[in-house]
């Protein structure tokens, strides 16, 4: 079970982190958005799924 | 607000959504099949709603994505597979998707959608339809011009932007101002023609509008303001103070109207767009979301209606559980629609980012970068409140400012939390 970001779509629009703050943080340059945990509850894939809905780019990759 | 009354028949005797006590299955139509309307699917299936789905478009292809068509996608840079807005397709969607379809008329009173392929019965309908480029008015209308809303305009308009051709821009909104960027990044020699004094003046404030206006000349395109046209041909526009500009291709950016002719006689509100209550319904089971929509936002004490892509988005999710609530005879149960509105656009090699209230503000302040970095942070304060904040480039602070707006923090509690503040990675 994981949530990632996949870089080379990423265009740092940062709706994710808009969306599930407590999953993802932004790059200082360019906003590009990047996964800041390790461990993935269920609460955490929940929200990396909403997060990846609201992801113009479909950057965003959930494995269950 | 409509009399929500005729629904108190209905009751949700099983629990899932969408069905009634015998089991019969309601259907839900959305009309318009581009964002809103498919995230307005695919919140209703996510909500739990178990009945018919079906969506008619009037455009030939799947859903696909507005923002790169005067971006990645006219550059060239993307190829039509990225603009897809639903990769992994629809069969989990269960839905009835029916593209070329035109919806005609809606009688609100007896449920009944007309189409160009016939009549649609329904339970619960979405209103999506969007909206289209103005034109210019008479007689400087010119069927040559190119407008950019459709994929069929991106791919029609990159054919044109050669190396070395002249473009002519009209209107300096965010989609002008875009297609501007884009040509020049294909090597066009480029011209915006703009009406206003200073544009997005209204949006962004003097000075910041200012600092945006002034990425055109710093990437060598040529802005002139206050114009006005006299005359225009396929290829060429005429100012009434004499100066004619020729080009390989005239682009009008002059703003969008909402798709709701279709609705005349409907039995809807119409005014600037589809009049809706604070909870995305236009009628009893009838909602409306996205550019067509129009609302009055609670947050800001104001009615507008949103051209943005994030409120596509999250105006389907609202809307579709404001449907819900009308079909299982709770419409009571239906929550303000209460966003603080976002949007963002590619320029040159500028990322602008607004977040908040557009307009009506006190005071704007520059509280990080500055304006000849190409990189900067400001805030917008109205009274003791901070209601917006502008970033050129600088995504992740913009971001941090998400949370103070949606809890209506004060002006001092903004400039408290400036970034420069945090320590570097934080
Ligand atoms: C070139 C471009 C760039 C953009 N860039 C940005 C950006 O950078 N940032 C940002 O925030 N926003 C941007 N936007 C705005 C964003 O794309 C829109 O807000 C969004 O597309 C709105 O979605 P919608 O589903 O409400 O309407 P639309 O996308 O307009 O879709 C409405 C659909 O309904 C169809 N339709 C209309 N009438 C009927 C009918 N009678 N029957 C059946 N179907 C009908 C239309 O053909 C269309 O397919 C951009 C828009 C464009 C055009
Ligand atoms: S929303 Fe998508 S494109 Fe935007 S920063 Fe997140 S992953 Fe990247």
């Amino acid at each position: 079970m994981r949530v990632y970001v996949d870089e080379s779509i990423c265009q740092g629009h940062t709706l994710c982190a808009m969306a599930a703050p407590e999953l993802f943080d932004l790059r200082e340059d360019d906003g590009h958005a990047y996964v800041s945990v390790t461990e993935f509850t269920a609460e955490l894939m929940a929200a990396g799924r909403r997060a990846a809905s609201t992801c113009p780019e479909q950057a965003i990759v959930v494995e269950d | 607000m409509p009399d929500p009354s005729h629904h108190d028949r209905v009751t949700n005797t099983s629990g899932a959504v969408g069905s009634v006590g015998d089991g019969e299955r309601k259907h839900v139509v959305i009309v318009g099949a581009s964002l809103a309307g498919l995230r307005s699917a695919e919140a209703l299936r996510a909500h739990g709603f178990v009945g018919r789905l079906t969506i008619v478009g009037d455009e030939g292809s799947a859903p696909y994505d507005r923002p790169p068509l005067s971006k990645q996608y006219l550059s060239g840079a993307w190829g039509e597979e990225k603009l897809w807005l639903r990769a992994r397709g629809f069969d989990e969607l269960n839905l009835d998707l029916q593209l070329n379809v035109r919806a005609e008329s809606l009688d609100v009173a007896s449920l009944a959608l007309s189409t160009s392929t016939g009549d649609i019965a329904f339970d619960g309908l979405v209103i999506a339809t969007g909206a289209r480029p103005r034109r210019l008015p008479e007689p400087l209308d010119h069927g040559d011009h190119a407008v950019v809303r459709t994929k069929a305009h991106s791919d029609e308009l990159r054919d044109k932007l050669r190396d070395g051709a002249k473009v002519v821009v009209i209107g300096a909104g965010f989609i002008g101002a875009e297609v501007a960027a884009t040509a020049r990044c294909r090597g066009c020699e480029v011209t915006i023609l703009e009406a206003a004094p200073l544009p997005l003046e209204r949006q962004l404030g003097p000075d910041m509008a200012g600092v945006c206006a002034g990425l055109h000349e710093r990437n060598g395109v040529t802005l002139h303001t206050g114009v006005t046209i006299v005359a225009t041909t396929a290829k060429s526009v005429t100012l009434a103070d004499g100066r004619s500009f020729a080009a390989d291709v005239v682009v009008v950016g002059v703003g969008v109207q909402p798709n709701i002719e279709w609705l005349q006689g409907s039995g809807l509100t119409l005014g600037n767009g589809i009049e809706c209550d604070e909870t995305c319904r236009a009628a009893p089971s009838i909602v409306a979301v996205g550019d067509v929509a129009c609302w009055p936002n609670a947050r800001y004490d104001e009615r507008a209606r949103v051209e943005h892509w994030t409120n596509a988005a999250e105006m389907a999710e609202h809307g579709a559980a404001t449907l819900l609530a009308d079909l299982n005879g709770t419409p009571e149960a239906a929550l303000s629609y209460m966003p603080v509105p976002y949007f963002w656009s590619d320029q040159y090699a500028t990322k602008i980012q607004f977040l908040g209230r557009v307009g009506g503000f006190d005071e704007v302040r520059v509280v990080a970068g500055a304006a000849d970095s190409g990189k900067l942070l400001a805030l917008y304060r109205r009274g003791d409140r901070v209601v917006g904040a502008l970033g050129l480039s600088m995504p992740r602070h913009v971001m941090a400012y998400r949370r103070l707006l949606l809890e209506n923090a004060s002006w001092r509690e903004a400039l408290a939390s400036v970034p420069v503040a945090k320590a570097p990675g934080a």
